[in-house]
């Protein structure tokens, strides 16, 4: 899909050239995530491939075609394009925004309406709610998510995101990461992504292209590059704590099954059910779900004897934060850490109860794997 | 405007009548002199305002397209863009009475040499404002503008100069002002306007002259600023500022 060769590129007055002879191929579909520290040439890279930089020397190739002999206009409509710092046009509702693309391709209008409330909704913004808005009456977040929707409303096969989850705090960033494989699974765009953040780049990628200098130095999918570090940068690039980062690389859906604690309590049941329930289970707590098998709470074995009642909803406590199950296992590690327990409800897209993960969990899936 | 004018010599009138009866006196006063000077003159001085205002409106539609154009030029060619500031900076402090007099061996006496005077006066504050204006922006939004595949013309048209225009705006009703001045003193190059009555006013000692004149120019400027501030702010752009995060 995305083929660059010998690419080169110095920028006038400097010597040392921001990036030397790089050769990359990136499969259609994949993600590949450019990662390195900062100023090894990642962004120039990725800022090469929709031409607004010229390269010095080497050539790029987009679906055999060779791109630096497009007209560079036409090239990057059909390339999205997120940066860190959006760049949402402040004069502009959110609507006007997403439709920037379409205008410039000159669609009919109505099919421009439709497909920006498609998109909206995509990324998780009521476009009802927010399409008349302005820039500046979102959160950081919603602004994220308005400029991946701007990049994405003409359904470009080709996507580029330089750390496009980079401005906002760590419980959003993790949102959105996972809100974006969702929507990537579906879509099965290719994907350059660029981050300096090595966990990021874990969670996000098919492959990984670690860059150093302006030159590449491995390029690997995540637990190859986890196993097998081709010198000491890259191995020092992904730390030590290597047996933790494969958390980033497994989803929770994929081990629930395995870890099936049985079923959770209904809210009507009595308290002899609770009490046998209670006795079986490891987390010295039992999970309580309504009728539609949403998640109602928790009972720990102190609130039976510290409360009264009858049923399991007089018992049962909030739980203090869930987890969704397309979630990672280090974002399962962290909402524990989080909450001070030693477990966390997993529940769907629809906020129905899944299962439970333990610490003891992914214990065993780290000792599994290495 | 004839009325709004009608209604504040009636006030002043009215004033004037108030403080001769508690002064007791038959002498009229300055104050006095100047308002019945207006009220028996008040067609000529209409007439001297509309001039005036038009000389102000002209010099201002010529000023303003020309400015705007240099400033988005030198916007794009960061070399020129010192030099072109400095050349707008120097005619702006020559003084006014030395510009009209280099103008008048290049186009004569009359309204002309007054518009050319006053325009090359107006260049600083617009060209200026155009150009930090449009440099300022947040490259951020231009490179997210760029990068998704608009031309540079649509850049200028659709991101630039909607996201500048309060700053230019701001330069544009500097130099109006300024300019509402200094066409008073064009009328020595016979260029008309209110200044005909000030300068008339001096030259024969009249002082009621002198003074309505003034009253003319103070109140064209301040209506004039009130006008552009308040189209300026009709046409603000939402959430201008650099966006946080």
């Amino acid at each position: 899909m995305i083929k660059l060769e010998g690419l080169t590129k110095v920028f006038p007055g400097h010597n040392i050239p921001a990036v030397k002879e790089l050769n990359l191929e990136i499969k259609e579909g994949d993600v590949c995530v450019l990662v390195g520290p900062s100023g090894c040439g990642k962004t120039t890279t990725m800022k090469m491939i929709n031409r607004l930089y010229e390269p010095t020397g080497g050539k790029i190739y987009i679906r055999g075609e060779d791109a630096l002999q497009m007209d560079p206009i036409k090239l990057r409509l059909d390339i999205g394009y997120v940066i860190q710092e959006i760049g949402l046009f402040p004069h502009m509702t959110i609507e006007e925004n997403v439709a920037t693309v379409p205008n410039e391709k000159q669609w009919p209008k109505d099919k421009t309406r439709e497909k920006v409330k498609e998109v909206m909704t995509l990324v998780g913004l009521d476009p009802d709610v927010f399409k008349d808005r302005y820039p500046t009456a979102l959160s950081g977040g919603q602004r994220q998510r308005v400029g991946v929707a701007r990049a994405m409303v003409s359904d470009p096969p080709i996507m580029l995101m330089d750390e496009p989850f980079g401005a906002v705090d760590p419980i959003t960033r993790a949102r959105l990461q996972n809100e974006f494989l969702r929507i990537q699974e579906r879509m099965g765009k290719t994907i350059v992504f660029v981050t300096h953040d090595i966990d990021e780049a874990i969670k996000m990628s098919d492959t990984i292209a670690v860059m150093r200098e302006g030159e590449l130095i491995q390029h690997d999918t995540p637990s190859d590059l986890l196993s097998a570090p081709a010198d000491e940068f890259v191995s020092n690039l992904v730390g030590r704590n290597r047996s933790i980062k494969r958390l980033h690389l497994i989803r929770i859906n994929e081990i629930l099954e395995d870890v099936s604690r049985g079923k959770p309590l209904n809210e009507d049941a009595k308290k002899d059910d609770i009490e046998k329930q209670l006795a079986e289970s490891d987390i010295r707590s039992v999970i309580v779900v309504d009728r539609d098998n949403k998640l109602k709470g928790v009972i720990g074995v102190n609130d039976l004897k510290r409360k009264a009642g009858e049923v399991a909803r007089d018992y049962c406590q909030d739980v203090s934060d869930t987890i969704t199950d397309d979630a990672t296992l280090n974002d399962a590690l962290s909402v524990m850490l989080e909450i001070g327990e030693g477990y966390v409800a997993v529940v769907n897209e629809d906020d129905r109860y899944q299962g439970t993960i333990t610490l003891g969990d992914l214990l065993n899936v780290v000792k599994e794997d290495s | 405007m004839d009325q709004l004018l009608w209604a504040v010599f009636d006030t002043l009138r009215a004033a004037g009548n108030g403080m001769m009866l508690s002064a007791q006196s038959d002498d009229p006063g300055l104050f006095m002199q100047t308002v019945n000077w207006i009220s028996r003159r008040s067609e000529m001085l209409m007439e001297l305002m509309l001039e005036h205002l038009w000389l102000v409106v002209l010099t201002l539609i010529i000023a303003v397209i020309i400015s705007v154009t240099v400033g988005i030029i030198i916007s794009y060619y960061e070399s020129m863009a010192q030099t072109v500031l400095g050349i707008c900076q120097i005619l702006m402090v020559i003084p006014s009475m030395a510009m009209l007099a280099f103008m008048v061996p290049l186009f004569g006496i009359g309204f002309t040499t007054g518009v050319m005077a006053l325009v090359l006066y107006s260049l600083l504050p617009i060209v200026r404002n155009t150009y930090t204006g449009i440099r300022e922006l947040d490259p951020a939004i231009v490179e997210a503008a760029k990068g998704m595949g608009m031309t540079e013309r649509r850049i200028l048209f659709k991101i630039k100069i909607p996201l500048a225009r309060p700053v230019i705006m701001a330069g544009v009703r500097t130099a109006a002002v300024m300019m509402i001045g200094i066409a008073a003193i064009a009328a020595y190059v016979g260029a008309g306007g209110l200044g005909e009555l000030i300068f008339s006013g001096i030259s024969r000692g009249h002082q009621p002259m002198i003074i309505a004149g003034a009253i003319g120019v103070s109140i064209i400027a301040i209506v004039f600023d009130y006008l552009l501030y308040y189209g300026e702010k009709r046409f603000a752009v939402e959430g201008r500022t650099r966006e946080g995060n």
